[in-house]
């Protein structure tokens, strides 16, 4: 069955919806039956601005082995571009809850 | 007459729990006559298409059949129902008295309307599974209900109990007032064929009128054409269940054209 099972992570960016772009404070993350995609379960991300509502989102849904290729690329892309620009002061999230 | 008959279905307004008012996917026969109701109980990613096509072949077999949007209070009616999903989920979820009061509503939707021949039944898939053996051991005016897969009616874990989900199912099981058909796939995680095998349990304990049917090389959410999960030679199986279910306790002779 579906669960309500979410790990909610602050963060700061923004992101390009169906109203453009627009700041985003909170990333909602679960694994569960999707809603669009046709595999059984999906890694899940919706990317809100809680700050303002939450109303809007972003949403993926990712099969759970890209998911995890994802991670990895994110923190190599990270780790490489970091090296690149001598290093980047990161700001420090507000956790939205 | 033709073999086929016509339905129309359509968004419409009800009262859910509290008197709110919501929207609801409602489809019924063209056809003159008195029908059987059916409520469907959507799952937890939300009121999707896969549900209204569920009303539709409903009402194309003769029931007059509603599926009331659960999450109606988030969000305005033009707002796609998989972010009010999403908004709902990340605020931990519908509470089960809402869902039942919702579920009522539906029901006196259904019975308010000129074509209703007065049986009532109720369908819930994956969390509506679960959300339908609630309403079957909580609603009274119920006469058959099925639970499609619908897992944490037995929980094994305390903590998965909160606020909005008190009580776990099973544990009303006693009070259950109308027949019930389970349908589950083997390979299903939530709910486990263990899980599936003590809810059987519970029931003959108590000496419940129900029929389970459980499907090998299958698992969760098989019916739903849209996913791998599909298994059509198990669903096609499983959907004459449904509907030799509900035209033993709900239908008229004239309602439904389903083959068993």
């Amino acid at each position: 069955m579906c669960s309500y099972i979410v790990e909610k992570t602050a963060l700061i960016g923004s992101a390009k919806g169906r109203k453009g772009w627009m700041k985003i404070d909170t990333a909602n993350v679960y694994f569960d039956h999707p809603y669009y995609s046709t595999l059984d379960h999906v890694l899940a991300i919706d990317f809100t601005n809680e700050g303002e509502g939450g109303r809007d989102r972003v949403a993926v849904e990712l099969s759970a082995d890209s998911a995890r290729a994802l991670v990895e690329r994110i923190l190599a892309a990270l780790a490489s571009g970091e090296v690149a620009h001598g290093g980047v002061a990161t700001p420090v999230a507000v956790a939205a809850e | 007459m033709s073999y086929y008959q016509g339905l129309q279905a359509e968004v419409v307004s009800f009262r859910g729990h509290n008197g709110d008012q919501g929207e609801a996917y409602y489809g019924r026969p063209l056809r003159a006559g008195k029908f059987p109701g059916i409520v469907v109980i959507h799952h937890i990613p939300g009121w999707c298409e896969w549900t209204t096509e569920v009303v539709r072949k409903l009402a194309h077999h003769g029931y007059a059949a509603i599926a009331p949007h659960l999450y109606f209070r988030e969000g305005g009616p033009n707002e796609s129902p998989d972010d009010l999903g999403a908004r709902i989920r990340a605020a931990g979820g519908v509470a089960d008295a809402q869902v039942m009061g919702d579920v009522a509503g539906a029901m006196a939707y259904l019975r308010a309307q000129p074509n209703a021949a007065g049986k009532i039944g109720v369908i819930g898939f994956c969390s509506g599974g679960r959300h339908t053996y609630l309403a079957a051991c909580t609603l009274k005016g119920i006469d058959a209900a099925i639970d499609c897969w619908g897992g944490n009616v037995i929980v094994d874990n305390p903590k998965d109990l909160n606020d909005r989900r008190p009580v776990a199912p099973i544990d009303l099981t006693e009070k259950m007032s109308c027949p019930l058909l389970g349908i589950f796939g083997n390979d299903d995680r939530n709910p486990t064929a263990d899980q599936v095998n003590r809810t059987e349990a519970v029931l003959k304990k108590f000496g419940k009128n129900y029929e389970f049917h459980r499907y090998n090389g299958a698992g969760h959410a098989f019916f739903d054409w849209q996913r791998d999960a599909y298994r059509p030679e198990q669903a096609m199986d499983g959907w004459r269940k449904v509907f030799g279910f509900f035209n033993r306790h709900l239908a008229t002779s004239a309602a439904s054209i389903a083959a068993e």
